[in-house]
């Protein structure tokens, strides 16, 4: 944040129940136990590339600001290393409250990254067909959707992949694929927070 | 030796060469690995962004199956593997989660309660194949080469490895044991940005041109990976990241199961060097 151009919130924008919605996630009330020491910043390989630095994001969740964290670029640049979660003094499940965040923002549509909801959505849907990821068509679709102009740029690194053998164009599918849909489908119904 | 075997996803694409490296090496120490019947995806990082219940049942759904097999799963990926773990940890540590995932589970007739031990590929080589083991089977030992030992992220953290989180030796007494020189890698933990390689490039890019400058300013030859995203973000995008930064990487990146056919003795095509985009020939060929 540009302290600068940083303007007041007031109380009244606030939406306290925010944290109540963190609580829901396994082990998530433990963000109440965060002391703000910035432990999680400091190991973060990625917050230099952030809006807000993790320590931020968890004071902003105290502090009732749903949607400022929701809309934050933040939350799409954490690449689930773990290494934030893995020295917190306070033991508290940082990666998976990041995870969370994402849910919520995919949720309410949230379109701050493009590029991971689209990467979020084709993965899942591929999955969710075939039991399996395969990645040629998630490499395809995905530079399809997020960046149709990119794709020209991009077509060097697939060439170079599938001459390498490395990207085969037929994938397998589970045999069970009925099965596995009857599973997501209850998933689904069951919430999935 | 008996495993229920998850390759995972990336090892039928892009991590091709770490599966024939893994199946040969895996041979040559007598490991039996047997194919997770119909395994499915774990779920990556992609899934859990979007339904949390549901990249649990995914990873229980396998550990089912592993059950059928035997009770140790196996599997090279380190991606599976930390998902599988998470998923274990989960189902015991927090009861309302287990009784969602036990019901959606029920629905395809399966139930998981324990019982399933997984390993990574690397443990499973070190635990069960052995020093010993290894040792015998070392046909050409890598004297003189040095590798820089790159654990990557999730494989050193909570749901991780039995290792030092911050400081993980495993992988540098394999390359000991087979001859190699692993170098000092203050990184050897740091995330390659996994995913944000579609999402955010720039991060990406920036992350990986930090791992191989620190591998060349201490001198590696190569480095070695345990995880197909890794790879393929350091391998693949190494031309990129030259473009991106003006530097002149040309570093193989290489699995540690790769280096390990190269000391059995085996030939660089049959362990997948072929496959790398950074040529690996020029550093295999002087073992042969």
């Amino acid at each position: 944040m540009n302290g600068a151009q940083q303007t007041v919130i007031y109380e009244q924008a606030m939406d306290l129940r925010f944290l109540d919605e963190i609580y829901r996630i396994p082990g998530g009330e433990k963000i109440k136990d965060c002391i703000q020491c910035g432990t999680c910043s400091g190991s973060c390989p990625v917050s230099w590339a952030m809006e807000e630095t993790p320590r931020q994001v968890f004071a902003m969740i105290r502090a009732g600001m749903r949607d400022k964290v929701l809309d934050s670029l933040t939350i799409w640049t954490c690449a689930s290393c773990y290494q934030c979660a893995h020295r917190c003094p306070q033991e508290i499940k940082i990666t998976d409250i990041m995870y969370m965040l994402k849910r919520m923002a995919i949720r309410e549509n949230r379109q701050r990254s493009k590029k991971a909801n689209a990467l979020s959505r084709i993965f899942v849907e591929l999955v969710n067909k075939n039991g399996r990821n395969h990645e040629t068509t998630l490499m395809v679709r995905f530079m399809l959707a997020a960046n149709p102009f990119g794709a020209v740029s991009a077509a060097p690194i697939g060439l170079s992949l599938y001459t390498h053998g490395r990207l085969p164009l037929f994938g397998r599918k589970v045999r069970d694929v009925q099965g596995l849909r009857k599973i997501v489908a209850k998933a689904q119904e069951l919430g999935g927070e | 030796m008996r495993y229920a075997y998850y390759p995972g996803c990336s090892l039928e694409a892009t991590g091709r060469p770490y599966e024939k490296s893994v199946s040969a090496v895996a041979d040559a120490l007598g490991m039996e690995l047997l194919e997770l019947e119909d395994w499915n995806c774990c779920g990556a990082t992609a899934y859990m962004s979007v339904n949390e219940i549901l990249s649990f049942c995914l990873s229980a759904r396998n550990l089912c199956q592993a059950l059928k097999t035997g009770d140790t799963l196996v599997t090279p990926c380190s991606a599976c593997y930390t998902n599988l773990r998470k998923t274990e940890s989960y189902m015991s540590e927090f009861p309302e989660m287990k009784k969602k995932v036990d019901e959606a589970l029920a629905e395809a007739g399966l139930r998981y309660d324990g019982g399933v031990v997984t390993k990574h590929f690397l443990q499973a080589v070190m635990e069960d194949a052995g020093v010993d083991r290894i040792v015998s089977r070392i046909k050409r030992p890598l004297t003189g080469l040095r590798v820089a030992p790159y654990y990557g992220c999730q494989i050193a953290r909570p749901y991780g490895i039995e290792d030092d989180s911050d400081n993980p030796t495993m992988l540098d007494r394999l390359l000991t044991l087979i001859g190699a020189t692993p170098t000092y890698y203050p990184m050897k933990t740091v995330c390659c940005g996994g995913s944000l390689m579609g999402t955010r490039e720039d991060v990406a890019l920036r992350l990986c041109r930090n791992l191989l400058m620190c591998a060349e300013q201490y001198d590696a030859q190569c480095i070695a990976v345990t995880c197909p995203l890794c790879q393929l973000n350091l391998d693949a995008y190494q031309n990129a990241i030259n473009k991106a930064y003006g530097t002149r990487f040309n570093l193989p990146v290489v699995y540690f199961t790769q280096l390990m056919g190269i000391a059995f003795g085996m030939d660089w095509k049959g362990v997948g060097l072929r496959e790398c985009i950074v040529p690996a020939k020029a550093m295999a060929e002087q073992f042969a």
